[in-house]
Parts: C-alpha cells; structure tokens; sequence
C-alpha cells in the first residue's frame, strides 16, 4: 500500500503542486542567472539588485491578493491606490516634513485617502458585477490621467517639487531633498558576502539586505495572512470561491467586495510610498499607468490564478519576476550589445503570463 | 420592443433612456461647442481642414471595430494586432523601395495573408478567454507589441542580415530605425499613394455626400410607400434627415457659388472616402448574408448558436480575421496619409482612440454600427483637435489639454462601458424579479 502512495507523486504532480509558470519562468530565471555568471557577470550583484526590487514592488504585488480572493479578479485598478499615495506624499513633503516624519506622515494620510477612494472603488465594482477587469483597467488608466491635470493644476509651493520654471509638480521628485530616499531600506541595512567576512553592518558591497524595506514587506503579508484567517478575511475568500453559496449561507458579498478593494487601495497606496524611498524618487504623471500590470504579472508568476491566491505567491512571484528582469538586462545587453532584448522579453513574458491567466478563468457570461 | 418594457418597468421615462444612451456623445457634443466659444484662435477653416484629414485617416480603423461587436465578442482592442500586421507588410514593401499606387496595392495584398493569420490566432485565444474577451484583447496588444519590437529590434538584423547602408536600418546594422520616410508620391513614394489619385474641394464632397443621403431618404419613402410592412422605417428621422440634408446641400451650393472662405478647406481624397464607403457598405450586406446572420445568432446566445447548429468557434474566429484584416488596411491608409512610418509608436494608441471613438457615437459592447463609427469619429476627433485649444485659452497652457485629452479617451471608455454594465446588470435584475 505505501508503495502505490509513493508512486503516484509523480512529476507531475509536482508541476501542478508548484504550477507551470512557476517552475517555468523560475528555471529561465536561473538559467539566466547561471549564463550571467559564465559571462562574467557578478551574481552577488544581481541578486543583491533582486532583493532590493523585489522589496520595493513587494506590496505592490501584495495589493493583488483581497481583491483575487473576494472574486472581483486581480486589482487592475492598482494606479487608484498608486496615486493615493503619490498624493499624500506630496503632501506630506508640502507641509515640510523630512526624514522619518515625511515617511510617516506619508502613510498615516494615505491610510484615510485610499479607504474612502477604495470604498468608491468597490461600490463601481459591485455595479459592473461580470465584467470587473475591463472596467477596473480603465478606471486606473482615467484616474491617472485625471492626476496628470491635477499634479499639474493644485498649487503647491514646495520648492523641492515645482518645476523652476511654471507652474504644476516635477515628473520625478528627488527625495534626497527631503531626506527620504532610501529611508526604510537603510534601516538596519546590512550585507552578506561583503568585504568583511559574512555580515557587515551597513555593508556596500556583497548582497545588501535593506532590512527595514523587507521589514514592511513581511508586517503587511502578516497582516494580510493573518486578516484572511480572520472571520471577515474567511467570509471574503468564501465570497470569491463562490457567491451564490456565499450569499445563502448569509454572507454580504456586496459588502465584503468592497472590504477587500479598500484593503487592496490600502497596500497600493502603502505600496508606492515604500517603492518610491527605495527608488529615491517619487515618479507622478504618467508612470503609475502601467503598474498594474507588472505586479499582476508577478502575483501569477507566483502561482495565483485569476480567482485564486495566497501570500506565498506574493513573495514567490515577486522575486522571480524581479530577479528575471534585473537578470535579463545585463545579461541581454552582454549578449547582444544594442539591442532592447530585456525590455522586449519583459513586455512578452508579463503580457504573456496575464493572458494565460484569462485562459484558464472558467465561464463567461453566456 | 424590449427597450420600452424594461423601462416601464424600470419606471424610467424614455426621456432619460435616451439620455443614458446618448450621454457619452452628449458630453463631447457640448465639449466641443464650449470649445468654439471659449477659444477665438480656431478659425471654421482650420477645424474644418483638420477634422476632415483626420476623418479620412481614422474612420477605416473605426469602421474595422463594427464586426466583433456584432459577432458577441465586444469591443475589439486586439485591432492593433492588425495594425502591425499592415506595419510589416508597408515595412517590406517600404525596404525594397517600391513605390507608387502599385506599391501601396501591393503593401495591402501582403498584408492580407499577415493579418488573416493574426487574426486567426488572436481568434483562437478570443474563444479560450470567453466572457473576459475585452480585456484579452488589450493585453493581446501589449503582448504582440512585445513580439513585433522583437521582430523589427532583433531579428531584422541578427537573424536576418540586412546592409547597414540601408535607409531604413539603424546604423549599426540591427534593427529598423524609429521613423522612416515614405517618400512624397510624384517621386515615387508612398506618402499619399491612395489620397493623391483624385481630390475634389470639400464643399464639393459635402454636396456629393448629402445628395446621396436626400437620394437615399426618398428612395426609403418610395419603398416603405410599396411594402410598409417589410421594413422599419421611422418617419421623424427621414423628415428630419431631408431636412438637414437639405440645409447642408443649400449651405454647399452657396459656398460654391460665392466661392466664400468656405472653399479654402483642404481638399478631400476621393479614393479614401469612396473606400470607407465601401467598408461601410460591407459591414451592412454582410448582415444580409448567411455569415452576417451566425455573427449575429452568436452576438445573442453562444448557447442557442450551438445548438442551432452553427459553429460559434469558427464564426467568432472569422470575425475576428476581418476585424484584423481591415484593420492592417486601415492603418495602412492612416501611413500612407501621415507620410512617415513611426515604427514603434504607430499602432500603439490604435485599438485605444479607434475603440474611444465607436463608444463616443453611441455604440456599446453589443450594439454597434455604421452610423455609430461614422458619427463617433467626427465627434472624437473634434474633442481632440479643441482640447489643446481650450487649455490655451482657459489656463494658457496647451499641456493641460493634452493631459485633458488623454483623460477624455480613457474616461471614455470606462464611463461607457461602466454605464453599460451597470445598466445591463440593472435590466437583469428587473426581468428576475
């Protein structure tokens, strides 16, 4: 009897545990990693650039998950939250707050704002039941372009973010000025295979950990983990899996769609202040438009599907996505020098993966 | 029929339905009069010249966006696929210098097989992503972008060698430049192959065009007059179009013969018009036919399609080629006009401001037709050409209405599809109750 058991893990069942693009993508990542290293290239360096992506766009990614699992399909609509905390960051630096103060300023505001954007947010998505991602693309894509005017228009006086000359914000607003680049991820920074042995506090050299940035990575995948066991979390995820059933059992899932959006508008406004002192600038007008989704790709990466996901596939996925990307450009630029190759490989993969996510949601409407 | 009970039931007035169905249009309407009455700058010339070159650019993309709808698979963002489709074959046919109105029938016979097999595999994943078609259609365009960059970036270059020497080829011998020039029309280029072949002053064209349609109203009274029974017919709406038709042919005639400012508009390509025309006459007849039908018996109920025997796969899959296929035409015609092929950035905007510009004449996920792409192009392409202008004049900064426009197209589109659902879902639950 033991024996039958063991024989029918077999390797695929290991693919289908894991999931196809898992491994897939994975394995191109560390063939490519492994290619970096014949050419030369060093992968301390690339892995240490992997942690601090996968550290700034973790939340990001993370903001995918209430909204995967209320059923109202991967949160297109992540700029709505971008541009919450785009927005209470501004503010924070015009009110002249530096240093850790902007930092949380920053958030505390952006707390407030992006619960009663996502509580708008979620009731649209409750009108628009059936067709979720198309609406939420669009609705992303109108409020980045209504911010576009509004960066531009609201008069801020801030000499560290105007333009010299005219009137409206900057592009990219250096957070140097303000003592806010690299914040979080200074915190407690350390590395490993530095200069000086394993562990060198506040090491340059080696794998840098940005410990403060992946501190506030892992709090929030707590919290998220932790909310989906909880009573209300459990009534979410049972919305999601199926609505009808849901519904009879006594569940709200009007009200629990929405819950899950304002959380999911919470970690993307939480998101982007975090992304932005790990970037050193705060990028307005027209750069949250495509965010969405690179972070959608890396959830599916990850191993979510359409309807479902977890955090593991947060923290899974997100390192892949960005480990493959800040892999792919110095090993593509090495390898045929003048050519765009990692940013085509990049549009083809996380387009990619998002279509074959589509493929495998069930249904439709007839 | 069925309009009318739901909103008897609805307890809404048909005033305010047709408002609901009329709002995005109204909007621009109204955009763009306070346009006219804010900024002094823009002359009825210049909007006029302007709207009519971008008209005979636009509409043929516009008009391509018809059949999908009709076919159940809702608005089709993946035309840009079909747009690089037209972009590689003008690509070739641009490498080997041919030229001419032989070069550019040519450039559309090449880009017939390309486009057929886009088409078909876009139709493919179509059928795989039931229900979600739309937003597979977007991202089927974000993802082709990345195969297509591929393609003109790597292989045009590293896997097929091409000489360095070439205009067309960046320097270092890989990839196809940015921008590449079409070369002017007398000297054998392409740049307005179809446009230049016969052009007549637009009063002209609006005289041939509301002649036809006076011609087309009283052909529609003498029939109904026959067989009142066989036909819809409604008689405000022809009385109403007589009489604009009229006014338009007494406001031509007049500017003709004052030979007034009027005249001084660009003139208007023939060939072009007559082509989108024909498209539209196409897109017509077809739903006289057998296929017109399936498309149609599909666009209700997949389900009842099936079991009536129709094969929806297939259907939906040759939809989507002649949607992909009129669209590489389409965005052939929009280059030869613009005179250069913007290699990377052409087809980007397409499926977005084609697709903007079918919901802004009134059209929806499951209702679409010629008079809403027609009527929507103008409407659009007016917004765009008075944004600019409005912010000039309103904040004396004409960025304002670039991002203002920008914000129009996407609002666009998420106000009018969101209205749609919202609406649908409303009916869904009156007919349940």
């Amino acid at each position: 009897m033991v024996e039958v058991k063991r024989k029918k893990t077999t390797f695929r069942d290991i693919v289908n545990k894991i999931g196809f693009p898992t491994i897939f993508i994975g394995g191109f990542w560390i063939l490519l990693l492994i290619a970096g290293g014949a050419l030369g290239i060093s992968v301390i360096t690339l892995l240490s650039d992997t942690i601090k992506r996968a550290g700034m766009n973790g939340i990001l990614v993370l903001a995918m998950v209430p909204s995967i699992q209320s059923g109202t399909g991967p949160n297109f609509a992540l700029p709505v939250g971008v541009v919450c905390g785009l927005f209470a960051l501004v503010c924070s630096i015009e009110f002249g707050f530096t240093g850790w103060a902007w930092l949380f300023v920053s958030i505390a505001f952006a707390i407030p704002l992006a619960t009663l954007v996502g509580y708008l947010y979620g009731r649209l998505l409750n009108a628009v039941k059936g067709s979720e991602m198309t609406i939420a693309t669009y609705t992303g894509f109108s409020i980045v372009a209504a911010m576009c005017l509004a960066w531009l228009m609201i008069p801020f006086q801030s000499p560290n973010m105007g333009w010299f000359i005219g009137k409206g914000l900057r592009e990219t607003i250096q957070l140097d000025a303000i003592g806010g680049a690299h914040i979080l991820s200074n915190f407690l920074r350390f590395s490993l295979f530095g200069e000086k042995g394993f562990i060198t506090i506040n090491g340059e050299s080696g794998i840098i950990i940005p410990t403060g940035m992946l501190l506030i990575f892992f709090i929030c995948c707590i919290i998220v983990w932790l909310y989906f066991r909880s009573k209300s979390g459990i009534a979410i995820s049972a919305g999601g899996i199926n609505p009808k059933f849901a519904q009879s059992s006594g569940i709200n899932i009007d009200r629990c769609r929405i819950k899950a959006n304002v959380l999911s508008t919470i970690l993307g406004a939480i998101g982007i202040i975090v992304y932005s002192q790990g970037y050193g600038y705060a990028q307005l007008y027209t750069a949250p438009l495509m965010m969405a989704f690179a972070a959608v790709a890396a959830v599916l990466i990850g191993g979510a599907s359409a309807s479902r996901a977890k955090v593991s596939h947060v923290i899974i996925g997100v390192l892949i996505y960005q480990g493959l990307f800040t892999t792919a450009l110095p090993v593509a630029n090495q390898l045929f020098e003048g050519t765009d190759l990692s940013e085509i490989l990049r549009m083809v993969i996380q387009n990619g993966i998002i279509l074959y996510a589509l493929t495998q949601v069930k249904g439709g409407d007839n | 029929m069925n309009n009318e009970n739901i909103s008897e039931r609805l307890n809404t007035s048909k005033v305010s339905t047709w408002l609901a169905d009329n709002i995005v249009s109204l909007i621009f309407v109204a955009f763009t009069i306070f346009g006219f009455l804010v900024s002094d700058g823009v002359t009825m010339n210049f909007f006029l010249t302007e709207l009519s070159s971008r008209f005979f650019r636009n509409a043929f993309l516009v008009l391509s966006l018809i059949i999908p709808v009709v076919a159940g698979l809702g608005l089709n963002f993946g035309i840009v696929v079909g747009a690089m489709a037209g972009q590689i074959a003008l690509a070739i046919v641009l490498y080997f210098g041919w030229g001419g109105l032989n070069g550019l029938l040519l450039t559309m016979l090449i880009a017939l097989p390309i486009a057929t097999l886009f088409g078909y595999l876009t139709g493919i994943l179509y059928n795989k992503t039931r229900g979600q078609e739309m937003i597979a259609s977007l991202m089927v365009g974000y993802f082709a972008n990345g195969l297509y960059q591929f393609l003109f970036l790597f292989v045009v270059g590293v896997i097929i060698k091409v000489p360095n020497t070439h205009p067309m080829i960046k320097p270092d011998g890989i990839g196809v430049r940015m921008t590449v020039d079409m070369g002017a029309y007398d000297k054998g280029g392409l740049k307005y192959a179809l446009d230049k072949i016969w052009e007549i002053p637009f009063m002209w064209a609006i005289l041939a065009v509301f002649a036809a349609i006076l011609l087309l109203q009283i052909w529609k009274i003498i029939r109904n007059k026959k067989n009142p029974s066989l036909y819809r017919y409604n008689m405000t709406m022809t009385v109403l179009n007589i009489i604009l038709s009229l006014v338009m042919i007494v406001i031509s005639l007049y500017a003709i013969t004052t030979n007034s400012s009027l005249m001084m508009v660009r003139k208007v390509p023939v060939v072009t018009g007559l082509l989108i025309v024909a498209l539209c006459i196409f897109n017509e007849l077809i739903l006289k036919t057998k296929l017109g039908q399936d498309f149609r018996s599909v666009g209700q109920s997949q389900h009842i399609a099936e079991v009536s025997g129709i094969n929806v796969d297939k259907t939906r899959i040759i939809a989507t080629i002649m949607s992909t296929v009129f669209a590489a035409w389409g965005q052939i015609m929009y280059l030869q006009n613009m005179g250069t092929l913007n290699t990377y950035g052409a087809h980007m905007q397409i499926g977005l401001f084609s697709v903007a510009a079918l919901l802004v004449g009134g059209a929806s996920t499951q209702r679409a037709g010629v008079k809403h792409a027609i009527w929507g192009t103008l409407l659009f392409n007016s917004m765009f050409i008075m944004s600019p202008e409005i912010g000039l004049s309103l904040f004396g900064n004409a960025l304002l209405g670039e991002y203002f426009r920008t914000f129009m197209v996407y609002g666009v589109i998420g106000l009018a599809l969101g209205l749609h659902v919202w609406r649908t879902n409303k009916k869904g639950k009156v007919t349940l109750n």
